[in-house]
């Protein structure tokens, strides 16, 4: 019973480019309704790994199930199912918020009144009424980001994929933007999330750390911090990175 | 097809809010025809020659009046010796000194022939050659019209008449040129831009990682080019024929046909830019640099191909403008049709197809 509670099930999932080993067999699964931290340093290979996830990347080995279909031979099937939001940032700047909603929203093949239904609420929800029409490119960072968060949202997705979404916002809107994962997380969408802001990483509610293409530590943050004795999550990431 | 007129309307909010690309789009093509039809050009209209008479006598100053007369020349000033030739020169207005022997007339009646040196300024030698050119015709003329009455035994009159471009308006010859680099211009570069653009934002990912299927992001990109472009060639061909006056001898309609198969060949090269370069300064500048250069100077646009060194003429057969330039000029100044173009159309149906798939290959391996 517990395998149908799993949205995400990889197992052996490598990459390799030439001679190196980009991620390196790894095994794990995400279960429904989770916030799943996926940590590591930069160049460890999480992005790889999650673009093999999001199905824009081939594997050279191992297998992975995404929202119940397999990556790799319904990609398609994945793809109707999964939001993105990339460390990038993922709106367009010269088109004005309704316009980006609208666009996502039809790349997904949601229907206009749908759309429409869609966008007031979001506009209503984050209390964006004086802004919908101006161009994404002249609202600050922390808006764009939030406004992302919601179009990766928009077409119900069972997993929702965030490629280190709080780069660069104060702490204040990162504060946002986590109580929006709650909600999200709450209704019922498995948050997929890498950071390297190992406060976040606290608010997950289970944490894979990779090392060098390779998963060394996965379990909740509490037991973690257990394991390696240490204070906070920041220790255990210091002390795994370092080796 | 819903979600395609949502993306093609997104791509023409990218056009129309970027006021460089718009620049691009629609101020240069009319730019471009402006300058080429009315600065850039190889007729000579009043040229100012300065003439050193050693007879003046009745035959020269007939000879001077005629050649004052014609549009061509105008005459800046009347020399006294053979040193002042040199200086004249060096203040640069003159470029051409025209030294008539001493005893013209006499020498003529007596002796048959009289001779004239024609000094032309040849720092620029098409000018040059024109000039003289353009003074023997003068010269010639002359001579015939004083030779109507007496019969030779034995002459050789040659009739030259220029076909298709009688008056030898360079315009006729910028016109297919131009209107091929624009449309090369606006489908390559532009649209290799906007994809590389897209890269670089890292909205590419997003659009892959939705459920458009990766040819399906790629048309919707193309697209709106192919409607502009389309738009582009047809104000160029009415600005060159509302003022310049320039014909239109064929098909109107395989005028359009051949513009949207050169413009989607444009176009696949545009993507294939796109596929190997990662920012949009590189497109532009593989853009500028493998295409541009290469119309310009290879495709029989201002230098003849049959006169170029044979391996740049074998270069030249790869080049997807030749092929077009010689569709338009056909077309537009010869009126020939199908029955004589299959060849070229071929040709450039060929390469449309070729880079098509190559781009093709190419985009996919990007994405594994």
């Amino acid at each position: 019973m517990m395998q149908n509670n799993n949205v995400i099930h990889v197992k052996e999932l490598t990459k390799k480019f030439g001679d190196f080993t980009a991620v390196d067999a790894i095994t794990f699964d995400v279960k429904k309704g989770e916030i799943f931290g996926f940590l590591g340093a930069n160049g460890a290979g999480k992005t790889t790994a999650i673009k093999m996830l999001i199905g824009i990347s081939n594997p050279t080995s191992g297998e992975a199930d995404v929202a119940g279909f397999n990556v790799f031979t319904n990609t398609e099937d994945v793809k109707k199912n999964i939001g993105y939001m990339s460390q990038k940032f993922a709106l367009y700047d010269d088109l004005s918020v309704k316009e980006n909603i609208t666009f996502f929203g039809g790349i997904y093949g949601l229907s206009r009144k749908r759309i429409k239904e869609k966008s007031n609420a979001l506009i209503e929800e984050l209390g964006l009424e004086k802004i919908a029409n101006h161009l994404v490119g002249s609202l600050p960072l922390g808006w764009k980001q939030k406004i992302a968060f919601s179009v990766a949202l928009l077409h119900d997705p069972k997993i929702v994929f965030l490629d280190e979404p709080t780069g660069g916002v104060d702490p204040i809107t990162r504060r946002q933007f986590w109580e929006m994962i709650y909600k999200a997380s709450h209704e019922g969408t498995t948050i997929f999330v890498t950071t390297h802001y190992m406060d976040e990483a606290e608010y997950c509610d289970r944490v894979s750390i990779m090392v060098n293409g390779k998963i060394e530590a996965l379990d909740t943050p509490k037991r973690l911090k257990e394991q390696f004795n240490a204070k906070s999550m920041n220790d255990v990431f210091l002390k795994l990175a370092r080796g | 097809m819903k979600r395609f007129i949502g993306f093609i309307k997104k791509e023409f909010y990218h056009i129309f809010r970027d006021k460089r690309s718009l620049f691009i789009l629609f101020g240069m093509p009319i730019a471009q025809i402006l300058l080429f039809g009315f600065a850039i050009t190889n007729e000579i209209n009043n040229v100012d020659i300065a003439i050193l008479d050693h007879s003046k006598d009745v035959t020269t100053k007939e000879i001077i009046h005629k050649i004052s007369a014609s549009n061509y020349f105008s005459i800046h000033q009347f020399l006294e010796k053979e040193s002042d030739i040199e200086s004249v020169f060096k203040k640069g207005k003159v470029k051409a000194v025209l030294n008539f022997e001493k005893d013209f007339s006499k020498n003529l009646i007596k002796e048959n022939h009289s001779t004239i040196q024609v000094i032309t300024d040849a720092t620029d030698p098409n000018t040059a050659n024109t000039i003289s050119n353009y003074v023997n015709a003068i010269l010639q003329s002359y001579l015939k019209e004083q030779n109507k009455n007496s019969t030779m035994a034995y002459q050789i009159r040659p009739q030259t008449r220029m076909v298709y471009n009688p008056e030898l308006k360079s315009v006729y010859m910028f016109v297919p040129g131009v209107m091929t680099i624009i449309l090369m211009l606006v489908s390559a570069m532009m649209t290799s831009i906007s994809i590389t653009r897209e890269k670089e934002l890292g909205t590419m990912e997003i659009l892959l990682v939705s459920p458009l299927k990766p040819f399906q992001v790629i048309i919707g990109k193309v697209f709106p080019y192919i409607f502009l472009s389309i738009i582009n060639a047809i104000v160029i061909i009415v600005l060159s024929i509302f003022i310049f006056k320039m014909p239109v001898q064929g098909s109107l309609f395989l005028l359009g046909i051949e513009s949207v198969i050169f413009i989607i060949t444009s176009l696949a090269l545009g993507i294939l830019i796109s596929t190997i370069s990662a920012t949009q300064q590189t497109a532009m500048m593989i853009s500028l640099m493998g295409l541009m250069l290469p119309v310009i100077l290879l495709s029989g646009f201002i230098f003849p191909v049959s006169s170029m060194p044979v391996p740049l003429q074998v270069i030249s057969n790869v080049i997807p403008a030749k092929w077009f330039i010689i569709i338009v000029k056909g077309i537009m100044l010869k009126g020939v049709g199908l029955q004589f173009l299959w060849k070229e159309t071929l040709i450039l149906l060929g390469m449309t197809v070729f880079f098509i798939g190559l781009s093709i290959k190419k985009y996919k391996i990007r994405l594994e």
